[in-house]
């Protein structure tokens, strides 16, 4: 850590990261759309289809900015979106496959172009793919006054641009995401929706090939988005938590390429990489404490909802011994006996549920509190209508009643209890045991 | 068959200046596989009209062949005596259940307020008049405390509800509602009904694609029966019966079926 204090030096790893948190903020904004529009591999096959684009544009201008990259490129990237469609359409080719063979076609004929170009322009091609984002800092331009890093300032123009795309346009593109043909009806044109966002796809890569490069831009586009709508259900919630999540990622990226080397005894990794590695665990972070579909959370609901149908047997395992025999007290050892569940698995069912005022503990053993009887009643009369049920009106045989109702019997509510009981013509369940009143 | 599909072409073809909805000769083909054969009918105002036939009779693609979401390959439709594009705001949608993505980060409703987009126009927010007419559309059909759930956090019922709610703060004057007793309650089902007689009485017309045979008497005033041609057309008591539901239903257009896939066979080659 002290180490990444010393080495840290804000002129420039500040502008590293700017240009890291830009990126992946521009790449954020627009990947939710292409997320939730199932299209997370046009983001893909676009950032690399425009290679030919970028190296047409090369040679054109000689030059490796300027308005003729961004014009090829998003003449490509829409060319990918369209012929993708078009394959995909006319020929009957599966979707996937239409774009893997317009991309792949498009991306291969821009790397021998590059390799071509490469001899008359200051290109690498491995920059194309893998990006300098190290290199950030060095070549800077004059911008009202102040000596900024040149890719800093275009990714920051683009970040505006696809802010205003996505806050100006927000209905629309909720809409004709969700609801394609309604919108249609309405007569929102989502063609027009659809190629301005391919076009913006192709400008957010196109400016971040520079930093993080083609390949990993795509992680931008589709991971910040993909963990966000693990955290939250609603639109522009999860717009503003994935570009957090972008912001993070690159942020700690650019940290961890410092820190984390040396522990493997490396001098140094690559930002870009690292941008991607930690975005990569920010998702997987998601994925165990999201609230929405977290697994942690689940697992804690699965518990939880475990313990409470334990509970209820507790209860309703006191309620049928004290109508047979009203003796005062039940020790826990016998209930674990005769609910086959292991005594400290119901210790803490009974912990979980100790405020709900159902159950005494007393030293000679647990008793239901009145509250507890009325609660334990409605459970065992909930099972012996189902058993009842069951045997009527589906003839189940009598030996798989039990096993049935025990299950059913944690999900019946007082509605349904209603109207099982007028479904129902006998007093009693089929083993002779009367069904106690509501 | 023949008798009741020519008298419809008949009173297609008059003027039909400002009805609802008139159909005339809309065919409909997915590669070459004709879908809807000639489909002629008419449909006046403040009436509910049930359409039925079969799976892959081709119900909803009537549905959207009238709106222009799928290409016609001959015919006309006139919504309110224009071509649709011109009365689209007319039209209220209730698209089938299966077309929806549940899983989408929204809530019933944000839902409910697209029905306004139309009218709050491009670039512009959605205000808090425009959620309180949500609000209140939401209210009609009873879900108004379920207003912030996310659509997937819905019964069946109350995503129908919550779809119908969005078609009715339109405040369009016909309505195309796809499906909209599928997978619902008893107790979704009743409200539904309800506010379609509501609709109805106030004098908007309503067409309702319907599988449930033993409510179609119930509920609608006309119905359509359809199996890619229209079988018959009217007055539920008139054309609601055992015959046409046999033509409707049964095996009597496998002549045909046979002729289309040799047309089809016969381009192809």
């Amino acid at each position: 850590m002290m180490r990444l204090f010393s080495e840290w030096y804000w002129p420039l790893d500040g502008w590293i990261v700017l240009a890291g948190i830009l990126c992946a903020v521009s790449a954020s904004l627009i990947g939710n759309f292409l997320v939730l529009r199932r299209m997370s591999l046009l983001g893909d096959a676009i950032s690399h289809a425009i290679l030919p684009g970028l190296a047409i544009a090369f040679l054109w201008s000689a030059s490796r900015s300027g308005w003729p990259v961004f014009v090829a490129a998003v003449a490509v990237g829409i060319l990918t979106a369209f012929l993708s469609q078009l394959i995909h359409r006319q020929g009957r080719v599966d979707e996937g496959a239409a774009m893997g063979v317009v991309f792949t076609t498009l991306f291969a004929a821009g790397l021998l172009l590059i390799n071509h170009s490469a001899k008359y322009v200051d290109l690498d091609p491995s920059c194309v793919l893998y990006g300098a984002i190290e290199f950030t800092p060095l070549d800077q331009v004059q911008f009202l006054e102040l000596s900024i890093p040149r890719v800093v300032l275009v990714l920051s123009a683009v970040a505006v641009v696809n802010l205003l795309f996505v806050t100006l346009l927000f209905k629309e593109l909720q809409i004709t995401t969700f609801a394609p043909e309604l919108a249609k009806t309405m007569g929102i044109p989502g063609g027009l929706i659809h190629y301005s966002l391919m076009a913006l796809v192709a400008v957010t890569a196109v400016a971040a090939f520079e930093s993080v490069g083609s390949i990993l831009v795509v992680a931008m586009f589709i991971v910040p988005p993909a963990a966000a709508l693990l955290i939250t259900d609603r639109l522009s919630r999860v717009i503003f938590v994935s570009t957090l999540i972008g912001a993070a990622g690159a942020t700690l990226g650019h940290v961890m390429a410092i820190a984390v080397p040396p522990w493997f005894g490396f001098r140094s990794a690559s930002t870009a990489g690292m941008m991607a590695v930690a975005v990569g665990f920010l998702f997987l972070g998601a994925c165990l404490l999201g609230p929405r579909h977290g697994l942690l959370v689940n697992a804690y609901r699965f518990g939880i909802n475990r313990l409470e149908i334990a509970f209820e047997d507790i209860i309703a395992f006191l309620y049928r011994r004290g109508e047979r025999a009203p003796q005062q007290y039940y020790r826990m050892i016998e209930i674990s006996e005769q609910l086959k569940q292991s005594a400290w698995f119901l210790r803490l069912a009974l912990w979980v549920n100790r405020r709900k005022g159902l159950v005494q503990s007393f030293s000679e053993g647990l008793k239901l509190t009145p509250l507890g009887t009325q609660r334990a009643q409605e459970v065992v009369r909930s099972h012996r209508l189902w058993e009842t049920y069951l045997a009527e009106e589906l003839s189940m045989p009598t030996e798989r009643l039990h096993d049935a109702a025990e299950d059913l019997e944690h999900f019946t509510d007082k509605e349904l209890r209603t109207k099982l009981g007028e479904a129902v013509s006998a007093q009693e369940d089929p083993h002779g045991t009367p069904i106690p009143p509501e | 068959m023949t008798k009741l599909t020519n008298s419809s072409l008949q009173n297609a073809s008059k003027d039909s200046d400002g009805l609802p909805l008139s159909v005339e000769h809309l065919t409909v083909s997915f590669h070459r596989k004709p879908v809807l054969w000639d489909v002629s009918f008419r449909a006046e105002p403040g009436k509910l009209i049930g359409v039925i036939g079969p799976n892959g009779a081709g119900k909803s693609t009537l549905f959207k062949a009238i709106m222009d979401l799928i290409p016609k390959t001959d015919g006309k439709v006139h919504v309110f005596g224009k071509p649709f594009a011109t009365n689209r705001r007319r039209v209220g949608y209730v698209p089938q259940r299966e077309s929806v993505d549940w899983d989408f980060p929204i809530s019933a409703l944000d839902v409910v307020s697209m029905g306004l987009y139309p009218e709050i126009g491009w670039f512009r927010r959605v205000k808090r008049e425009h959620r309180q007419r949500a609000m209140s559309s939401l209210e009609r059909l009873g879900i108004s405390d379920l207003a912030n759930r996310q659509i997937n956090e819905l019964s069946g019922g109350q995503q129908q509800r919550t779809f119908l709610a969005r078609a009715l703060v339109q405040n369009a004057d016909l309505y195309l509602l796809d499906e909209p007793f599928s997978a619902v309650d008893a107790a979704t089902e009743a409200v539904i009904v309800n506010v379609l007689r509501e609709l109805r009485d106030a004098g908007k017309t309503v067409l309702v694609i319907h599988h449930d045979l033993q409510t179609v008497t119930d509920y609608f005033d006309s119905v359509l029966l359809l199996n890619m041609r229209v079988v018959a057309f009217g007055e539920t008591a008139d054309v609601f019966q055992a015959e046409n539901l046999q033509k409707t239903y049964g095996g009597m257009l496998t002549l045909f079926d046979e002729a289309t896939e040799a047309m089809r066979h016969r381009r192809k080659a």
